[in-house]
């Protein structure tokens, strides 16, 4: 949980700095009781200022975060906060991320909580880095702290003199528990944050700089590709690699049970041993997929543990008339536009790999066990690889690189999966279905929503639960197995995250039945559950508002009291000159969409238009608006960067995007199987920004698709009359509804 | 048996066998980053090079069937000192994410403008089509790809 940011207001003003003036709340005495205190964000876990910032000697500050460059910006925002704290041009911060030699454990890079937690931490550690160098500064300037100015890291006393933190640094004893107790800048004070700074990262990009971990070639670097099976749990028989093994330039064949793996000098000579390999190698078949025209009778046949949440009991109504309707959102996979790559070295007994996982930390954890090794004869490095949107392939590619770097011990290898390996083996986000009834009283409320949901688990990720969770490890002449599957609790949630609804009804019972077994790989896809929930709920809602004949945002707003949701939706409104009682035309409609991201992060309310093609079946998305409330923003365009990024990878998952498989295995292995939304039929999107300077700032990266699907079924049902509950909606669907 | 291959102005020799996809050469041999690999099948556009001007997918030409073309890649065209008007405009417009793909929006966008410097929003679309990005940057990457034009337009 995060605690809140202590406002310097609180405080006498001109005490900034001097920790034992300020007077403690009953909440922090009682934290003192307690042998460590709670601190704020991934303070709590990473307690020493030094593991967050070091000041050199020439003034400039390393800054060291354990969340890691997906894409997203977070390291330029980072930079910002810490900058902004310390009073640092940010030429001067130098960012250290995801690194298991050098930075603080944070986990995962996952759920939008990265400025929550990490920023949290860079501010208070900031704050008090800066006030210790204050501190130090009062005998040279003869001044007290309130009295001294500070401009890119030079202190000034009133009398002109002054002293440069570089100066400082080598007095200011920065290895000590951070006591979160130095109140950081007033928003109104901000130079930095709030301003839209560029990303630090990008002109690399541009210009073919070395930005990714596939980008990496360390001298006597060989080159390595994997064998996997037709399907999942299959076991290698035999592989006659006679052949390969004579191929020139191929350094290795790498058997280990069922893992099957080829070094070579050249990558595409590796290319070619795989294949030649792949058509040599015996499997025995692992058991068949599910059928997928009764995937959802078969996900809800198996056994599930059932969550009862979000309970509210009042008074029941007789007579009331009831409403129900049930919602499907198929497999979906990640689908990064480059397969995963990992880079490892086995030199001197120690292992390195540098891997653009999400979590350097968890995935150490994993590897160690693999591979039977002490965790600290591991490191990981973070490199950047291609957007991940949550938990693909880099965590089981970096075991697949280091399996092969055994064989070849001082020689790094580079392992970047093919295209096929990253659709058929990536953990998908699993398939979801929703029931809802509800029940309206004689004045249009809903005074009664029962709501459930079949899941897999949403996380099976690196140290999410116990077991061995990463792909090679099942395979081995050794096989180890993964953990039994667990889901995050709530709030937050995994399947049943955003299951409870935000709108106040009287009576409510969400039942999240988690189903254990898991025909096919499924993990964490950005949003997780919201994604599915907040189609149903945002659906539903709908179809309730149609009942009555009720506009959708004023119904919306009889049952909404949270100001600040209310917002929102009233802007995303008036953005899309939204006109109630506005009438579709039969192949052209608006609809509405809106949640709050685990119901305690960033508001999103969309507006989408659609365009239907009757005889083909054809969608089309042409203009959605968002309207968003992410409180204190910190970099308004890489909000904005990730709200209009949501908006469009949601449009594309909910009109084309499932995962096709038979019994035989995963059908969808090249992008002619699992088509996305391409630039002639992406949207338009226009987001608006609310920015609250005085809330605490809130995780946005994964806040607008759950909004922007029910946007779109809701603008199809406006057009066309006819509602789609299962996702996507492609051409066939489309044609079955209009029937 | 060697090849000769015309890369970014510069003859280039590589002992790859002839039927090695450019790609592999580019990034390995010429250490050159920009061109990625996405999917081995011509379907992404992550590997997007210029052959003789024009876009070509550089994961499925073997290095045998160039000849004396001239090869540009993303290097060739600017570099972060002085980049190229697309370059530019992709950094102020932000035009990415992750920016796995912009390697091949870049050089997709190149080889329109250096056809058509007034492009319609509509032709910038359909001139990427085959351009896939996941990150959902699209509309930053039009945005970018027609002030490119204007610049380019200017000069």
């Amino acid at each position: 949980m995060n605690a809140p940011i202590l406002n310097r207001r609180k405080f006498t003003k001109g005490l900034g700095g001097i920790v034992l003036a300020f007077s403690l709340g009953p909440s922090e005495l009682l934290a003192q009781g307690a042998p460590q205190p709670q601190l704020p964000g991934s303070l709590n876990n990473n307690r020493m200022l030094d593991a967050w910032i070091r000041i050199a000697s020439n003034g400039s500050a390393t800054v060291f975060t354990g969340k890691v460059e997906l894409g997203q910006g977070i390291l330029t925002a980072l930079s910002q906060i810490a900058a902004e704290e310390l009073d640092l041009p940010l030429s001067r911060v130098k960012m250290i991320s995801g690194d298991t030699g050098q930075t603080p454990n944070e986990g995962q890079t996952a759920g939008s909580q990265s400025i929550e937690n990490s920023g949290t931490a860079l501010r208070l550690a900031g704050a008090e880095v800066r006030a210790i160098l204050l501190e130090l500064a009062e005998k040279r300037l003869g001044v007290t702290p309130d009295k001294m100015t500070v401009n890119d890291g030079m202190i000034s006393g009133p009398d002109g003199r002054y002293v440069s933190y570089g100066l400082l640094a080598s007095t200011a004893n920065l290895k000590r528990e951070a006591t979160a107790k130095v109140p950081p800048k007033l928003p109104a004070d901000y130079k930095i944050v709030g301003k839209s700074i560029p990303r630090h990262d990008i002109p690399a990009k541009v210009t073919g700089g070395a930005a990714f971990v596939q980008d990496m070639r360390p001298l006597g670097m060989l080159h390595g590709r994997v064998v996997r099976p037709p399907r999942y749990g299959s076991t290698l028989v035999s592989v006659d690699d006679a052949a390969v093994k004579v191929t020139p330039g191929v350094v290795a064949v790498v058997r280990d049970g069922s893992f099957l793996g080829v070094i070579a000098e050249r990558e595409e000579i590796a290319v070619g041993a795989r294949e030649a390999l792949a058509k040599n190698a015996k499997w025995n078949l692992g058991p068949e997929l599910p059928d997928p025209d009764r995937i959802f009778e078969h996900l809800k046949s198996l056994p599930s543990r059932d969550q009862v949440i979000g309970v509210k009991e009042g008074m029941l109504l007789a007579g009331g008339r009831m409403f129900q309707s049930t919602y499907t959102r198929p497999y979906t996979a990640h689908a990064s536009i480059g397969p995963s790559c990992a880079l490892a070295e086995f030199r001197d007994g120690k292992l390195s790999v540098w891997t653009h996982s999400q979590g350097v930390f968890p995935l150490r954890a994993e590897l160690a066990k693999a591979l039977k090794m002490p965790a600290a004869s591991i490191h990981c490095i973070h490199v950047e690889g291609s957007g991940c949107y949550g938990h693909n392939g880099a965590d089981d590619v970096a075991l697949d690189a280091a399996l092969l770097a055994r064989a070849t011990p001082g020689k790094p290898v580079r392992l970047q999966w093919m295209r096929d390996d990253e659709f058929a083996w990536e953990p998908y986000g699993p398939a979801m279905a929703m029931q809802v009834k509800a029940a309206l009283d004689p004045e249009g409320r809903i005074y009664n929503w029962q709501y459930e949901l079949w899941s897999n688990s949403h996380s099976t990720r690196p140290e999410s639960t116990s077991g061995t969770n990463v792909l090679a490890a099942w395979y081995l002449a050794e096989p180890q197995q993964m953990g039994p599957p667990t889901s995050p609790p709530q709030p937050a949630g995994g399947g049943d995250r955003n299951a409870i609804p935000l709108y106040d009804f009287a009576n409510q019972k969400v039942t999240h039945h988690f189903v254990q077994d898991m025909p096919i790989r499924a993990s964490a896809l950005r949003t997780l559950g919201a994604y599915a929930n907040v189609f149903t709920i945002e659906s539903f809602m709908d179809e309730l508002a149609n009942a009555i004949a009720a506009d959708p945002i004023a119904f919306r707003l009889a049952h909404l009291k949270d100001a600040r949701a209310r917002a929102v939706i009233e802007k995303a409104a008036a953005m899309a000159n939204w006109k109630p009682g506005q009438q579709g035309d039969g192949s052209r409609g608006r609809g509405i969409g809106f949640a709050r991201y685990k119901n305690l992060q960033t508001y999103v309310a969309v507006v989408a238009t659609v365009e239907v093609d009757r005889a083909t079946g054809r969608v089309r998305v042409p203009q959605v608006w968002a309207a968003t409330d992410a409180g204190l923003v910190i970099n308004p365009d890489g909000l904005t960067n990730q709200i209009e990024g949501g908006i469009i990878q949601s449009t594309s998952w909910t009109l084309y995007e499932e995962v096709q498989f038979d019994k035989s295995g995963i059908l969808s292995r090249d992008w002619s199987r699992y088509p996305i939304l391409t630039m002639p039929d992406v949207p338009k999107v226009t987001v608006e920004l609310l920015n609250r300077q005085n809330e605490r700032p809130l995780g946005a990266g994964e806040a607008s698709q759950g909004p922007t699907a029910a946007a779109i079924a809701n603008a199809f049902a406006h057009a066309t009359g006819k509602r789609i509950r299962s996702l996507p909606m492609n051409a066939q669907q489309v044609k079955i509804s209009l029937r | 048996m060697a090849t000769n291959l015309k890369v970014n102005g510069q003859t280039r020799r590589t002992t790859a066998k002839p039927d090695t996809p450019l790609l592999y050469v580019l990034r390995n041999d010429l250490q050159l980053n920009g061109a990625k690999f996405g999917c081995g099948l011509a379907q992404c556009g992550a590997c997007t090079v210029l052959l003789n001007g024009k876009a070509i997918r550089s994961c499925q030409t073997p290095i045998s069937t160039i000849g004396n073309g001239e090869i540009t890649t993303i290097e060739g065209i600017g570099s972060l000192a002085t980049p190229h008007p697309v370059q530019q405009a992709f950094i102020e417009e932000q035009a990415a994410q992750c920016g796995y793909c912009t390697n091949g929006m870049i050089m997709a966008a190149k080889d329109l403008l250096d056809r058509n410097l007034r492009p319609s929003e509509t032709d910038v679309r359909e001139a990427l089509a085959g351009n896939l990005c996941r990150c959902g940057t699209h509309n930053r990457i039009v945005r970018a790809v027609l002030r490119a034009a204007k610049v380019m337009g200017r000069t």
